[in-house]
């Protein structure tokens, strides 16, 4: 620890942080551009001097370790001069057009300037001008904005692995741009976004659509994929005009992928705001009452058991738990199923399908084993965690099979499974490596559960971990990535097949039952035969399509709802708008149809429901169930990862214009191929 | 001095010869294993040296591939130092110094020469594209202003009459002396004394 003092204060500091990190821990506030916590350090922008004595100059705290026994001013005259003058520099450049840039309101630049700026400049030459550049469809630039603080050059280099930023020119005339302009191939792209200080880089679905203060501002989470980012959403009125992240440093740090950030228009497009009833085969709008009368006469002459519920891929618990209640007690059915595909769920105890590394823990993981996975698409979040681990200890990553480019090097190793089988035998070179590892990360994709001999894999695996102690209190090194954000919440809810069998879909694809309520289901695989099929769902995609009665619902910014992580962290979305039209949160329509149908409400009311849901889960979780694994054999088959289409990956990001332009300039980056 | 502008005609392909790739290896040999990338700037002059005085993009694309770095990077290399031309320039390139001292000396006749015999603007090639001119900022030579490079020579104590004497024999291929043109040799002072012994200000 160092002792230093700060305007007279003491304060101790551990070795390695700088000099603006020690006086923001004595409370002294730093004004900084270039310098942003999770990036390199770069120095450039002069806005962070303070005074050190012993120094004739001015130091720049961003860039200066901080040692024992520094003397530091933050409030002193030559301090507060030495901001004006980096400040009059770095407007000597910057245009007067605040009024009409995006960043106005929300700008550094702006506040900065008005906190430690001078009014007035010296500066009489003409101001310099620099041609916009194109940078995709996700970034608006105004580079004659720019203060060249290359934060967003270090985050595409460092944390989103795409090194196509880059600083051409030099001083004056130094331009931001990327190789030849063309657009940036990451998911992670728009986060630059929110790095850039001043309005040169803004965000272009959002150009001119609102001020921030004009916006209410609702504190959420995000459900694209199964990680849980921490999101902000702005709404207008009803409209979600844009949603921001939000920082957890256990999930998310402070990055969003570009598709929780811009699926948002989808929440517009193709919604279902008024109920539908299927009369001479064709959808026509009626009222709740007719669509509910429509549901209950036909479920009331259906024999239970040919009844069946499916719950989608962004239902929220309380949606999942009604449904089950709605299921147990006003059908009386067992067959909920919340799969679409085969997957070997071993629903025994609740580690058996979390991702029990965490996604914080993954950085300091000391060898990552990817088994039909792409984390890249599947949890662009997760993706980006490992590569933080990988540019910091140069962690060994394995994958079986070639998944393409992850943003970070790994081995190649045979995609049979047979490799599985070598490795549980320790047969194979990475049994020594697993067991000498202190920190595995053995990460298996839907894709291998779905496998004939995922049974064994799974089974045979963990108790491989088992043996050699890498399952244990501090550690656990199995890992099941899960896609969707529905999917851990449902498995805590118990809502598959008993046994986690394939029952419900074997049965689905025969034909076997007579009505299928979809809560939200959009990815069944199975021909429509006679079906009486009921879509509880926000938007007009696949599941709507093949309806017969549509009840129009919520989506995830339109409701309160808890979801599951993909670590099994139960997290709340909060209401930022309301559902459009006739439409209701989900779990109303469940209630109201079980009163059509019994007379009798499920639920009192919102609270009564959230109650009985969290105490299923703390008696749920806590316990094992019982759960019999069945007999498995072993299949020497390829395990092939399942390719996400990452854009279009939910009913949400395919209503989304925005998501439709980013796939259609992915594929023709592809379809060109790029130099490399 | 505003952004390089990058040449609209580029060659398709790019690649060092024997003798240059020899000698990118043996510079990249200088840098410990996994360093390999310090050695870009000395492989942009070999490129610069030998495609005619000047770095096509391809070049760039190529360096990168051979050092297994971003292109971006080279890129920016490339557009930061003076010294990399990325447009094509005359068998004869004419640098000419205008920082203060040569400034304050005329280099901006000299500017006016070139102008007026190379072509109207700097960077572009005279209309039998033997030459070209550009203005460059301090060449170190400040004792001898105004002065200019021709390819690899200096040519120092100018004015216009005897820089429109060079470009005209530049342009019937003959090398015009280089070094001072007022009969210095190197940077001796230009009347007798040999030292500041008896000046009163020095």
């Amino acid at each position: 620890m160092l002792k230093l003092k700060v305007n007279d204060i003491d304060v101790e500091v551990e070795e390695g942080t700088t000099v603006l990190q020690a006086c923001e821990q004595a409370g002294a506030e730093i004004p900084r551009f270039c310098y942003h916590e999770k990036l390199s350090i770069a120095g450039n922008c002069r806005m962070c001097l303070v005074e050190m004595e012993k120094s004739p100059k001015p130091i720049a705290s961003c860039a200066m370790p901080a040692a024992e026994g520094m003397v530091l001013k933050t409030n002193t005259e030559k301090v507060k001069k030495a901001r004006k003058g980096v400040m009059e520099f770095l407007l000597a450049n910057h245009p007067l057009d605040c009024p009409v840039c995006d960043q106005g309101g929300e700008c550094d630049l702006q506040d900065q300037s008005m906190y430690y700026g001078i009014d007035k400049s010296r500066f009489k030459e003409n101001k310099r001008y620099v041609p916009e550049k194109y940078m995709g469809p996700l970034i608006n630039t105004q580079m004659t904005r720019c203060i060249h603080c290359t934060r967003c050059i270090r985050f595409a280099t460092e944390v989103a692995g795409v090194p196509e930023l880059g600083a051409i020119g030099r001083g004056e005339n130094m331009q931001i741009t990327t190789y030849l302009e063309k657009a940036m191939e990451s998911e992670l792209s728009a986060n630059v976004i929110d790095l850039c200080p001043v309005g040169a880089l803004t965000s272009k679905p959002y150009v001119f659509e609102a001020r921030p203060w004009e916006l209410k501002k609702t504190e959420t989470i995000d459900v694209m994929d199964a990680v849980g980012s921490n999101i902000r959403v702005d709404t207008y009125g009803w409209e979600v005009k844009r949603v921001l992240p939000r920082i957890n440093e256990e999930i998310n740090e402070e990055w969003i992928s570009d598709k929780t950030r811009y699926a948002c228009d989808g929440l517009k497009n193709q919604r279902l705001d008024t109920p539908y009833v299927k009369i001479n085969n064709k959808l026509k709008p009626s009222s709740w009452d007719e669509a509910f009368k429509a549901v209950s006469e036909r479920i009331s002459t259906t024999k239970s058991e040919k009844i069946a519920g499916f719950i989608g891929d962004m239902t929220n618990m309380e949606t999942t738990y009604a449904a089950k209640d709605f299921f147990e007690k006003t059908i009386k059915s067992e067959n909920l199923e919340s799969r679409y595909e085969k997957l070997y769920i071993n629903t025994n105890i609740r580690s058996n399908y979390l991702f029990n590394s965490s996604i914080e823990g993954i950085e300091k993981s000391d060898l990552i084993i990817l088994i039909g996975t792409n984390p890249r698409f599947e949890a662009t979040i997760l993706n980006s965690r490992i590569r933080k681990n990988y540019l910091k200890n140069k962690t060994e990553i394995i994958s079986l099979g070639d998944v393409g480019d992850l943003t970070y090097p790994y081995q190649v190793i045979s995609n049979n499974t047979d490799t599985i089988k070598d490795i549980i035998d320790n047969k194979h070179e990475i049994s020594e490596k697993i067991k000498k590892s202190k920190y595995p990360s053995i990460i298996f994709g839907q894709s291998v559960l779905k496998l004939k001999s995922a049974p064994y894999i799974f089974e045979e695996f963990k108790k491989y971990l088992l043996e050699n102690n890498k399952i244990s209190d501090d550690w656990n090194a199995l890992n099941i990535l899960s896609k969707n954000s529905s999917t851990v919440g449902s498995y805590d809810l118990n809502v598959l097949s008993k046994n986690s069998s394939y029952e419900i879909l074997n049965k689905l694809e025969n034909n076997n039952f007579e009505i299928l309520i979809l809560f939200g289901q959009d990815n069944l695989n199975f021909e429509k035969k006679n079906e009486f099929i009921i879509y509880i769902g926000s938007h007009g995609d696949k599941g709507a399509s093949i309806a017969d009665v549509i009840l129009p619902g919520a989506t995830y910014t339109e409701q309160d709802g808890y979801f599951t992580n993909l670590e099994g962290k139960l997290q709340k979305a909060y209401k930022a708008s309301y559902p459009p039209g006739e439409a209701k949160e989900d779990w109303q329509i469940i209630n109201e149809l079980s009163s059509f149908i019994k007379r009798k409400n499920l639920y009192k009311d919102k609270n009564q429901l959230i109650d009985s849901l969290i105490n299923y889960l703390n008696i749920n979780n806590k316990n094992e169930t019982d759960f019999e694994v069945p007999e498995y054999n072993f299949k020497s088959e390829k395990i092939i990862t399942e390719e996400i289409d990452y854009y279009h990956s939910n009913a949400i990001a395919r209503a989304s214009k925005t998501m439709s332009e980013c796939k259609n300039i992915r594929l023709s980056l592809l379809k060109t191929g790029t130099d490399n | 001095m505003a952004v390089k502008k990058i040449s609209k005609v580029q060659p398709e392909k790019f690649e060092f010869n024997k003798k240059n790739k020899d000698t990118a290896d043996s510079i990249i040999k200088n840098y410990p294993s996994g360093k390999q990338q310090s050695s870009v700037m000395a492989l942009l002059y070999l490129a610069q040296k030998q495609n005619d005085n000047w770095i096509p993009l391809s070049a760039m694309k190529y360096i990168a591939k051979y050092l297994d770095m971003p292109y971006i990077k080279v890129y920016e290399v490339a557009t930061f130092y003076s010294m990399y031309n990325l447009t094509p320039v005359g068998k004869y390139f004419f640098q000419v110094c205008t920082t203060t001292p040569c400034m304050l000396r005329g280099a901006y006749n000299l500017v006016d020469v070139c102008k007026r015999k190379i072509s109207e603007e700097e960077n572009r090639l005279s209309d039998d594209g033997k030459t070209s001119w550009l203005e460059v900022e301090c060449l170190g030579a400040c004792v001898n202003a105004p002065m200019l490079q021709l390819n690899e020579d200096y040519y120092e104590d100018l004015d216009p009459t005897k820089l429109e004497q060079i470009i005209d024999k530049i342009n019937n291929d003959e090398v015009p002396q280089p070094g001072s043109y007022r009969g210095r040799l190197s940077s001796e002072p230009e009347n007798t004394r040999k030292t500041l012994i008896g000046n009163k200000n020095a």
